[in-house]
């Protein structure tokens, strides 16, 4: 079990690093949610994998009997998730609303706030 | 427990709610005012507090360490919170007059304070994860405050800030998940003790690379850094300062953080790395700076290169050079943040923050003038203002380890700071304005003046007063730095048993 989601992280993170690669926002984004999808498996398995053994107490016990599965990496992979969702929500609208004020999603053409030209106006 | 601990997130959060509420009539302005001198007066108190008994810590729920989520005030901690709170409420009364009523009611005030709560909350938690999340409510606050108005420049400069920031915050979490595999715990003090458990110290120095380049980005470090001069000169006059002031050095204050208390089993690795990226970022700050002709752009790029000083101080890792880290962290929080407020107002006498569409502003404005002097001095390090022993700290310390090359080029850098200061003076200040305008603070209505000079007259003050009394303040840096390099206290308060 280890090893297959070992494989997915693995397969996750070189497709978003060829996603981020790219200069358009929208698909660097994209490369982001499967990195940050990537993380979330790694935080799970570098929990330790326990299956079939549910972290529950018995009425009237104080602690689990036996070996259970670790209940901590689940409540933060959840917080992570929720955290990034909300994150990606903005990001996205960001992307939308750049899109319609500068008109392009090429990170290379994006330069208002650092124009290109500022050297030479410098120079004369 | 202490409830001092918990004020400084609180006190924010409640602001944030009742400004909200308020934000479409004047109340909703005031409300904020009052919340942050509440905030400063609880920071002063848990400062007092911390200076009286050692470090102070706080069990979330009454849920023991390492299982909960513990607060902890050691004096970095505690003197940080202070300074976000001085910082925050010269940012809201310079606010009052330069924040349009539109920006109000789409919730300025609101942000500004859910942003205060992030960066308190980074300052005061001792859990790791939650360090985390006190991260992702400072990184969305900025984010709103940064585009809020969606001007072309804000979008544009936001894309960058976002997208870039959004990486090291993954980084960071997967480096949070990898440690946690290792050892079991996700609390600072008790993860000081169980790194040393650890078998695999290779993974283990692996796993402290990516804390190194997730706190990085945030600290805005070579090669990491272009996302800052993308942004920063875009917002408000307001946001900007803010942002220049404590937002990279919540990322300085987890490097320090994390490089003493937990990253410490091989430093002759990893902080030959922060020495090296310390040296790279003061240069290429700096060299950036002197390219620019915009006076908050100017100044964006010396934020970077100030970063390379108190990184350099955690980096060579001896007392005198943590010293400089803490006493350089909290001089430059007042006197960058004071930089940024003197450009807002030059722009709003001035009519603009080119540099090359600027200019009369000493003969029309001296108060102005003089005012900027203070600030732009003290950040080259001239004597005797704070920056001068900020810079003297860091650089004897290197001098200390026979750091030739390194103490040089700090040198050379504080000497390239200050052309850069006298090309702003000499455009901005010396000739007379291109279209013959005469930036009068006597022009501006009688609040707007009282607002937006305040905050600049309380701020140079407080530089003056450190530069001439550094006594106390280099003594206070000398017991933090001896909480840093020996973190004894900080887990026996935390864990309750003496490690």
């Amino acid at each position: 079990m280890e090893l297959l989601l070992a494989l997915s992280v693995g397969v996750l993170v070189a497709t978003a690093v060829y996603l981020m690669l790219d200069r358009n926002v929208l698909r660097f984004l994209f490369g982001l949610v499967l990195l940050s999808n990537a993380v979330n498996l790694t935080i799970f398995a570098s929990g330790r994998l326990t299956p079939g053994a549910p972290p529950l107490i018995e009425p009237g016990d104080y602690a689990p009997a036996g070996v259970v599965a670790n209940a901590l990496p689940q409540a933060l992979v959840l917080t992570a998730i929720v955290i990034g969702f909300g994150l990606m929500a903005f990001t996205l609208a960001l992307v939308y609303r750049a899109y319609m004020s500068l008109g392009t999603v090429n990170s290379d053409e994006m330069r208002v706030a650092e124009p290109a030209d500022a050297g030479k106006e410098a120079g004369k | 427990m202490s409830w001092l601990l918990v004020y400084p997130i609180l006190i924010p959060l409640l602001t944030a709610v009742l400004s909200y509420l308020f934000r479409t009539t004047p109340a909703g302005r005031w409300i904020s005012v009052a919340g942050m001198v509440a905030l400063l007066v609880a920071s002063i108190a848990l400062m007092a507090q911390v200076l009286e008994r050692g470090v102070v810590a706080a069990q979330m729920s009454n849920w023991p360490a390492p299982f909960g989520i513990t607060l902890v005030a050691d004096l970095l901690g505690g003197v940080m919170v202070v300074i976000t709170a001085i910082t925050g409420l010269a940012t809201v009364v310079y606010a009052l007059s330069e924040i349009s009523p539109r920006l109000e009611r789409l919730g300025f005030h609101a942000l500004l304070h859910t942003l205060l709560m992030g960066v308190c909350g980074a300052f005061v938690t001792g859990d790791l994860f939650n360090l985390y999340v006190w991260f992702e409510v400072m990184l969305i606050s900025s984010f709103g405050l940064l585009v809020l108005g969606a001007s072309r420049e804000q979008l544009d400069g936001g894309i960058k800030y976002v997208l870039l920031n959004l990486v090291s915050t993954v980084m960071f979490l997967a480096g949070t998940g990898l440690l946690y595999g290792m050892t079991g715990t996700l609390n600072m003090a008790d993860l000081h003790l169980a790194v040393r458990e650890v078998q695999n110290t290779g993974l283990l120095t692996t796993v402290a690379v990516m804390f190194m380049v997730a706190f990085g980005v945030k600290a805005a470090l070579f090669p990491l850094f272009f996302w800052l001069p993308a942004s920063y000169h875009t917002p408000p006059v307001a946001v900007s300062a803010i942002f220049a002031g404590l937002l990279t050095k919540v990322g300085v204050y987890a490097l320090i953080r994390a490089f003493t208390l937990i990253f410490d089993q091989d430093v002759a690795f990893t902080h030959t790395i922060l020495l090296w990226l310390a040296v790279f970022t003061m240069v290429t700050g700096v060299l950036g700076a002197a390219a620019m002709n915009d006076f908050r752009r100017i100044l964006s790029f010396h934020i970077i290169s100030q970063i390379g000083y108190m990184i350099l101080g955690l980096a060579l890792y001896t007392p005198l050079g943590l010293v400089g880290a803490v006493f350089y962290l909290v001089h430059h929080i007042i006197v960058k943040a004071n930089l940024f407020f003197v450009s807002g107002v030059a722009k709003r006498i001035g009519g603009s923050t080119d540099l090359a569409r600027l200019g009369g502003l000493y003969a029309h404005a001296p108060l102005l003038a003089f005012l900027f002097l203070i600030p732009a001095f003290s950040l080259a390090g001239f004597p005797p203002l704070s920056g001068f022993w900020a810079k003297y700290v860091v650089v004897k310390a290197a001098l200390d380890l026979e750091m030739w090359v390194v103490a040089g080029v700090s040198l050379a850098v504080g000497l390239l700071t200050i052309f850069s200061m006298t090309k702003i003076w000499g455009a901005a200040f010396w000739p007379a304005h291109p279209d013959g305008i005469k930036p009068r603070l006597s022009d501006l209505p009688v609040f707007d003046r009282v607002a937006l000079m305040a905050p600049i007259i309380a701020l140079a003050v407080l530089t003056c007063v450190i530069g001439l009394y550094p006594e106390p303040f280099v003594q206070f840096a000398e017991r933090a730095a001896g909480q840093l390099l020996d973190p004894t206290d900080y887990v026996e308060t935390v864990l309750g048993v003496r490690p």
